[in-house]
């Protein structure tokens, strides 16, 4: 059973490498906390995404462990890889290859209807995971016909249908425009679970994730809070990050928590 | 269920047959369809039953009738080449407006176009009351094997991103000033159906990374909703039925 004491995620001496033998990750080590909210930052090619297919099973052989909330995750147990694929909802990042269902309930209801809910259970959990990103009036709606901003909260929704434990989000505000870009960062603050945020976006890192680790080649280079990692401009600069034209962490943040 | 997924046959109505289980409209057209291409050619009789029928539903749909004829075009191609058997028949001819008809070529002719028609007439009419997704949903219901709806769901659900795709690329080439008017200039285009190609194989994988994500074992979950009662397959029975009835009747008779 779940331990209270145990973290909501913990990656120890993860590695892989590509089927062509580049190494990808090269020794892991990542913490995760119940209830935090951490930000994944690293550039293009340092192995943030192959880190996040790791959490839930989908990549693994490279040696290293993966546990969540203390249950490890074994590829070869297919009941076990069932359940930690409950805990770890990853929200890809491009919501058409998420959405494939014809209509938006059936998507949200796919997730929980492959562990096995049905009936006015399966109903239940596809209006809560609806309403929670506000798109309960369009469940009978067709993808395709749903905004960029739409599908992305659609998306989430798909995921948050399974409960799970532990939300992984690969660049969640990419290609959408500033008002659907608030409104995610609004759902996700209320969602009560553990967050893992892939981005690239360092204003929406440093608003959502109090805490902050950089991935570069394979490693993580810096674990801190978001606002130090990100006014720390020499470690900034050799990892390849930047912030936009004329944004301040130090001042953002201090209107952040007023 | 399904609200969007109108396809260009669908004809948004509040009709009695619109509301009707998917699965037995399906059963009863197919049957429909088999009764009317059993019917001997020459039961002339029986056909314009047949086609009595066929209003009758279309009253019931609330179908308008000026709407069901423009769809049935579609079988013009095959009208066509009906009109050129009695010309081109073997045997025993008559003399009409001067032409020399094969009989053996317009009774052929005959049964092409009425057996034809009657075909289009009932497909488009299960095509004006359901949706895509019904069909598909019917299909299923009616133990079509799964590998062929779900590759039906997934094309429902991807020919329109597929053709946003193919759109985009295609304003980008013409944006580069690509002007195909000559047959060597169909490069461009090819190699554009080459990157769809690929395109869609990628995004094949990462769709089904995303599936697998969510706990997909390689079977979709079976479409909950509801089932059709025996009242509707007793209401849907009315059209082959009715259909047999006049075939056996226009057999004895004759």
């Amino acid at each position: 059973m779940i331990d209270v004491t145990d973290p909501a995620l913990r990656v120890a001496g993860l590695h892989y490498a590509y089927p062509d033998g580049r190494a990808a990750l090269r020794g892991v080590d990542l913490t995760l906390a119940p209830g935090e909210r951490v930000a994944l930052l690293g550039p293009n090619g340092a192995g943030k995404t192959t880190l996040v297919l790791h959490l839930n099973g989908i990549l693994h052989g490279g040696g290293g462990t993966v546990e969540v909330s203390g249950a490890p995750v074994v590829p070869a147990d297919r009941a076990a890889i069932a359940e930690i694929r409950r805990r770890v909802g990853i929200v890809f990042q491009d919501p058409d290859d998420q959405l494939f269902m014809p209509t938006v309930a059936e998507d949200v209801a796919f997730g929980p209807a492959n562990l096995g809910v049905r009936g006015a259970e399966l109903d239940a959990r596809v209006d809560e995971a609806l309403a929670a990103v506000g798109m309960s009036e369009h469940r009978d709606h067709v993808p395709h016909h749903l905004s960029f901003g739409q599908r992305r909260r659609v998306a989430v929704a798909t995921v948050l249908a399974m409960r799970p434990e532990i939300l992984v989000l690969d660049e969640p505000s990419s290609n959408l425009d500033p008002a659907s870009r608030r409104e995610l960062a609004e759902i996700l603050e209320t969602l009560p679970v553990t967050l893992l945020m892939v981005t690239h976006d360092l204003p929406y890192a440093l608003e959502l994730c109090p805490r902050a680790v950089i991935l570069d080649t394979g490693r993580i280079v810096a674990d801190d809070a978001t606002v130090t990692l990100l006014a720390d401009r020499d470690l900034m600069r050799g990892h390849r990050l930047e912030l936009p034209f004329g944004f301040d962490p130090v001042t953002a943040a201090a209107t952040r928590h007023r | 269920m399904g609200a969007g997924h109108a396809h260009p046959l669908y004809l948004d109505r509040a009709g009695r047959l619109h509301r009707l289980a998917p699965e037995v409209k399906i059963a009863a057209v197919l049957l429909f369809t088999i009764v009317v291409v059993l019917t001997p050619p020459t039961e002339f009789a029986a056909f314009g039953g047949y086609l009595l029928l066929l209003a009758g539903v279309t009253a019931a749909a609330r179908v308008p009738v000026p709407w069901l004829l423009k769809r049935a075009t579609i079988e013009l191609p095959f009208v066509l080449l009906a009109v050129v058997l009695p010309f081109a028949g073997h045997g025993e001819r008559v003399d009409w407006l001067g032409m020399s008809l094969s009989i053996d070529g317009l009774h052929g002719a005959w049964n092409i176009f009425a057996k034809g028609t009657l075909g289009v007439l009932a497909s488009l009419l299960l095509a004006a009351t359901t949706t895509m997704r019904d069909l598909i949903v019917g299909l299923d219901r009616l133990r079509v094997p799964s590998v062929f709806t779900q590759i039906a769901t997934f094309m429902l659900r991807y020919i329109d991103v597929l053709a946003d795709d193919a759109r985009r690329m295609r304003i980008a080439r013409l944006s580069r000033g690509y002007d195909p008017r000559f047959l060597w200039q169909v490069k461009a285009f090819a190699v554009g159906v080459g990157s769809l190609f690929l395109r869609s194989y990628e995004r094949g994988e990462r769709v089904y990374l995303a599936m697998v994500s969510r706990g997909y074992t390689g079977r979709l979950p079976v479409v909950a909703g509801r089932r059709a009662a025996p009242r509707e397959w007793m209401v849907s029975a009315a059209l082959p039925v009715a259909s047999a009835g006049i075939a056996v009747a226009a057999a004895v008779l004759a």
